[in-house]
């Protein structure tokens, strides 16, 4: 695998390219093959179930009484299997959130040149206990008129193309 | 005087080669849900919890912080041995010793089904600027090691495959294993051939599981249990990583470790003195070449001993009568943690149609798998 000029420019390295690219250095480029396939249980797998249906799932625990997001299969809390499975809103309220002017890379976004900020924030979702929600990002708002609290509902993909996963939805926008 | 140490407590899933009704979390669950019931403790009696994770295994980075909820562990001392579960078994056992607590928890797990690109991520263990480019497939280092130790020991194709055969038969017996057969040595040395000498047969398929094993201190063990499994000695050693200059014939990293479990158990010879072995056979070769290692064979032994049913459940001194990595399954990190557990069955006289008569002492030794050449193990008495 090659190296390419990229690579190099942002690194610390005293290494210009130019090095690499006439043999002056010995270059090694490994990318890690990393294939995974979790197995994701029955709850997180029951969740992810129900975002493709549209629906968010909790599961309850019957000593501590928490409605607990994502679903769990035991109360780490309690030391016993949960109970009940809970349908809970697809609305909720902001807890904390960040306007962000990289992508998930630390590459930076071109605000300047009009691209939006990335708005991620953790969601505590209506109907669950205090603290306990998803992390997801907001959208259909001005980044700097998000307030903490400000109230918020799920932008679902159409049905079509929902695939079991957290991104069937797409994002959370604000709501009176 | 030092304080005594015992393991009160054993939980797991039993080894099955998929899981694919449960993620990690519940695996733990359940082996930990077991162990905290057989030590008849619950999660906020453990002092100090350890677990044994390695990130690209397991396909998260700081895969640390994945540990604690499905241990009971939340908001309590905890952290990750990316090593053999006996290495972690050594850290819990210090942390009673020096005082941290009376009681302290132990866990491992394989969802080796998972791992998609099991080989790819065995080569990036190897050293990056002068390994990988030549693109060896880590069985290839397993089979180098093979030939060596055939050359030094005089071992045979034929008494490797006479491991398989035992191990694999041994399985049969043990329901937590999950890759016993009823094969003959001709079905191992005809099977397909994949770094020779080494063929499909003398490797260990990999297999899922949990187990989660309770430590405590001497008092706490007599009130906790009436079968107190004693750790009388452990150790832990690793060689060299480089290919070019390790010993490839003698498995030293497991010869230091033992040495140094034996000298805390006031050992000095393992043959008379310890009455059975749990010991990695990760390939079937390895079986021979730790025996001879860990002195409980001497040199050039363990592949006569092993062909006239010297190491069987019937034989003077049987070697895996669990079935091993060979008949349970490889479990990667996990691989001591299974070693322990079958050991401490024995002991209890908990390990059903498997069970040895008579025994009151067992090894059980955990290597990391190649390329490496780390080992450790573990002396427990009942």
């Amino acid at each position: 695998m090659e190296i390419t000029e990229k690579d190099v420019a942002h690194t610390t390295s005293k290494l210009r390219f130019d090095d690499i690219k006439k043999g002056k250095v010995l270059s090694v480029k490994w990318e890690p093959k990393l294939n995974y396939a979790w197995d994701n249980g029955p709850a997180l797998g029951r969740y992810l179930a129900e975002l493709k249906n549209g629906r968010i799932i909790a599961k309850k625990c019957d000593k501590c009484h928490r409605t607990m997001l994502p679903p769990r299969m035991f109360c780490e809390l309690c030391w016993r299997p949960t109970g009940r499975w809970v349908y809970v809103r697809d609305t909720g309220i902001v807890n904390t959130w960040v306007v962000s002017y990289v992508d998930w890379k630390a590459g930076r976004l071109n605000i300047e040149g009009g691209v939006r900020p990335f708005t991620p924030a953790i969601i505590e979702i209506d109907g669950t206990s205090k603290g306990m929600g998803i992390l997801h990002l907001l959208d259909e708002v001005d980044p700097w008129k998000i307030s903490r609290g400000m109230k918020v509902k799920a932008v679902w993909k159409p049905v079509k193309e929902r695939i079991g996963a957290i991104t069937d939805i797409k994002y959370f926008k604000p709501v009176k | 005087m030092t304080k005594r140490v015992a393991i009160v407590g054993i939980g797991t899933t039993g080894f099955r080669a998929t899981t694919p009704d449960v993620s990690y979390r519940e695996l733990t669950y359940e082996a930990a849900t077991k162990a905290y019931v057989d030590a008849g403790i619950e999660p906020k009696d453990v002092d100090s919890f350890v677990s044994t994770a390695e990130d690209f295994f397991e396909g998260y980075s700081i895969a640390d912080e994945y540990s604690p909820d499905q241990l009971g562990a939340v908001l309590k001392p905890i952290y990750t041995v990316p090593g053999d579960f006996i290495q972690s078994l050594a850290s819990a056992y210090m942390m009673i010793l020096s005082g941290i607590g009376d009681i302290s928890v132990v866990q491992g797990l394989s969802k080796a089904s998972n791992m998609l690109s099991l080989s790819e991520m065995t080569t990036f263990a190897m050293d990056p600027i002068y390994n990988r480019p030549l693109k060896e497939s880590p069985h290839a280092v397993a089979g180098m090691e093979m030939a060596r130790f055939m050359h030094e020991s005089g071992a045979t194709r034929e008494q490797c495959a006479k491991v398989v055969v035992k191990n694999k038969r041994n399985a049969l017996d043990n329901p937590l294993a999950g890759h016993g057969v009823l094969i003959d040595s001709d079905y191992v040395l005809n099977s397909e051939v994949i770094s020779f000498p080494l063929t499909q047969m003398d490797i260990s398929p990999h297999s899922d599981g949990a187990v989660v094993v309770v430590l405590a201190e001497e008092k706490t063990a007599k009130t906790l249990s009436d079968k107190p499994i004693w750790i009388r000695g452990i150790g832990w050693c690793s060689d060299t990583p480089g290919l070019e200059t390790r010993n490839w014939g003698e498995a030293i990293y497991a010869q230091m470790a033992a040495e140094m479990s034996y000298k805390m158990a006031g050992i000095r010879h393992p043959r008379s003195e310890i009455d059975f072995a749990e010991i990695n056979d990760e390939f079937s070769y390895k079986e021979l070449q730790h025996l001879e290692a860990m002195r409980i064979c001497r040199k050039k032994e363990a592949g006569p001993l092993t062909e006239t049913g010297g190491t069987e459940i019937t034989g003077e001194f049987p070697v895996n009568p669990s079935g091993g990595c060979l008949g349970v399954g490889n479990l990667y990190e996990l691989n001591g943690g299974h070693k322990v557990l079958e050991v401490v069955r024995q002991l209890r006289g908990e390990a059903g149609k498997n069970q040895l008569k008579d025994i009151t002492t067992g090894l059980a030794q955990g290597w990391r798998g190649v390329p490496t050449a780390t080992g450790a193990v573990a002396i427990l008495s009942n």
